[in-house]
């Protein structure tokens, strides 16, 4: 247990305390960035408290856009940057808990050989395949699609093996128990299987939509097309080299922007994150 | 309902470990059969067979007359009530036992009744939007069978369903058992390593050791007249005492070190002279004055269990554990007799009994 002291906890809460600022300075900064005038922060004139900008520069940067520089205003960005992280999500989940469904459940030829591929693709992330990739998606025609966005992240190995730890802790009994009550493969995996893992599917989920809506590198090779830049290249284009022309309340606000979507999915998700660490149902 | 029949069912593990050495057996129907045995023994193995959990390697198992080795376990009609209950643990306690007929496409008004009639029975109509983990472990206990009752299943088959519950619960619930078999005459098949367990609830116990059937009996028929030696000690608790020495005349045996016994001659194929071991119960041992041809006990120790005391020691050179009602004997050692008919004789290499067939 937690030793309990008088000033034990000043230690600890300082601690904390120091943290929290350290990582939510930038984020005020930028906030405040993103109510003031581009001259304002041009002229490294910024201050610490908001300007009265906030409303003026959210709405260009989500209706309007930058002038020069990204032709597209960033809620369209912000459209393409969530369904891109909704399907790789999503995508990811469903095929991983199918193939642990069947690495786990099922006795087929070379079922270890299987696992051990999947296990071994954990080697070869996007980075390091990125040619051939970028080869296959632009012959199949998958260039500035969500198609060609999504698909070559979806197959997870990382996401099948968590599932397939979970899937050996649910004990036998219940498939033999399932078995006699008369469900076959598909009626166990979708009324006992599916059900019991929903609150690492959320789990996963979580994580999931944080890494696509974060994805840089793949983006940015396979989305020419203004109309299918996600946001976290739409900021990268704002910024321009010559200095003056950068309109930093935008880039601020589109920051801010793109800090919102992955703050709200831990958000609502925590509540799924506390429940499946308290129930114990197995 | 209907009958079970093994026809010399073999298990062999893909290892080459051979679980089931070929056991026959044949289970009437109605009937509340117990499959006893120490851990290991193939007991479950066999149970798992019957349900059609487990491959057979070789041999028959027909149920209601039919050979069922190649059925599914779904379409055998047979329901499982497991060691954990494996209740599925989203599912309420209605979903629970709906969920084995909703799958075989039961009419929904069909599923209520027998729903509500099973929770009836069980005494679990309140728990029925309850989940599993917000039960105890009796009433778990109960929402399995209940899933089992619903199925109106040829066969019941319990996998040691009562080893998770206290000591209290579990002497609870092997009553209910019992009387909702003699309710509802259902063919029921239970394994379990608990003698007493055996002992109260079967009609028929097969006691198995190593893969094998060591013999099959009403309980008080394989109580009294143990086949092999491993039944005699097994059976009863505690253990039957086993002493060696050999027959010194007829039905008069004599405990190598410890004395002479007498045994009902007419029982057992034996000639003076041949060694033996000599098994008696402890509660067939009773005080003896000397000079009635006792024998001579060594006390090391006793236990006090309230209604009888257990003494612990030795006569001549093997230890011996006595169960005595009344009044403590005095002194650190004492005299004890048998009556002829609680003595048992077994072939010392075999372990088989020596009894007349």
């Amino acid at each position: 247990m937690v030793e309990r002291r008088r000033f034990g906890d000043v230690i600890p809460h300082l601690i904390l305390l120091i943290g929290i600022a350290i990582v939510a300075f930038p984020v005020y900064l930028c906030f405040v960035g993103s109510t003031l005038d581009q001259a304002t922060i041009a002229n490294g004139q910024m201050g610490l408290t908001p300007g009265p900008l906030f409303f003026e520069t959210y709405w260009r940067t989500l209706f309007v856009g930058t002038s020069g520089t990204t032709r597209e205003p960033v809620a369209t960005m912000m459209f393409n940057s969530f369904v891109m992280a909704l399907v790789i999500a999503l995508g990811k989940i469903a095929i991983s808990i199918i193939s642990s469904y069947a690495v786990v459940y099922f006795k087929f030829p070379f079922r270890m050989a299987a696992f051990w591929m999947i296990f071994v693709t954990l080697m070869l992330p996007v980075e390091v395949r990125i040619y051939p990739t970028y080869k296959i998606a632009a012959d199949l025609n998958l260039l500035n699609s969500y198609a060609g966005l999504t698909l070559p992240l979806i197959a997870s190995a990382t996401a099948t093996l968590f599932f397939r730890q979970f899937f050996m802790t649910i004990p036998d009994e219940l498939i033999e128990a399932s078995k006699l009550d008369g469900a076959g493969p598909f009626r166990f995996f979708k009324d006992t299987v599916l059900p019991l893992s929903r609150t690492n599917i959320a789990a996963l989920f979580v994580i999931l939509f944080i890494y696509g809506w974060n994805q840089y590198l793949w983006p940015i090779l396979i989305t020419t097309h203004d109309d299918m830049q996600t946001i976290v290249i739409g900021i990268k284009k704002m910024i321009v080299t010559a200095d003056a022309l950068t309109e930093w309340n935008v880039v601020m606000a589109t920051a801010m922007l793109a800090m919102l979507p992955p703050v709200a999915v831990v958000v609502l998700m925590q509540r799924w994150f506390v429940k499946g660490l308290v129930e114990t149902e197995k | 309902m209907a009958s079970v029949t093994l026809q010399d069912v073999r298990k062999v593990y893909a290892g080459g470990v051979e679980a089931v050495k070929g056991v026959s057996l044949d289970i009437p129907n109605g009937s509340f059969t117990v499959l006893l045995g120490p851990s290991g023994c193939g007991k479950s193995t066999l149970l798992r067979m019957i349900a059609g959990l487990e491959a057979i390697t070789s041999g028959t198992v027909s149920i209601a007359g039919k050979v069922v080795n190649e059925v599914e376990p779904a379409e055998r009609d047979i329901a499982m009530v497991f060691q954990n209950y494996a209740l599925y643990p989203h599912m309420s306690v209605y979903d629970n036992m709906a969920y084995g007929l909703r799958n075989r496409g039961t009419a929904k008004e069909e599923i209520e009744k027998r729903v509500a009639e099973a929770a009836k029975l069980l005494a679990i109509g309140d728990f029925l939007k309850r989940k599993p983990r917000e039960l105890s472990g009796g009433q778990r206990q109960r929402v399995a069978m209940g899933r089992a009752i619903v199925r109106e299943p040829q066969a019941f088959l319990f996998d040691e369903p009562l080893s998770n519950l206290d000591a209290k619960l579990r002497v609870q619930m092997r009553i209910e058992i019992r009387r909702l078999h003699n309710r509802l005459k259902a063919t029921s098949i239970f394994v379990t390593h608990d003698q007493i367990e055996a002992m109260t609830m079967a009609d028929s116990i097969v006691v198995m050791n190593g893969g094998r059937v060591e013999q099959t009996g009403a309980p008080n028929h394989v109580y009294r007249f143990p086949a092999t030696r491993f039944v005699a000690t097994f059976i009863g608790s505690p253990a039957m005492n086993l002493l060696p020495g050999r027959i010194a005349g007829p039905g008069e045996a004599e405990i190598a070190g410890g004395g002479r016994i007498a045994f009902d001659p007419n029982a057992f194929d034996v000639t003076p002279g041949r060694e033996v071991e000599i098994g008696i119960r402890p509660e067939d041992l009773r005080l003896a004055g000397s000079g009635e041809g006792a024998l001579t006990f060594k006390k090391d120790f006793a236990e006090e269990l309230g209604a009888t005391r257990l003494f612990h020691g030795t006569v001549g050179e093997g230890a011996v554990v006595v169960a005595l009602s009344g009044p403590a004997p005095a002194g650190d050692s004492f005299g004890l007799s048998a009556a002829p008919d609680a003595v048992h004789l077994f072939d010392p290499a075999s372990g088989d009994s020596l009894r007349r067939a």
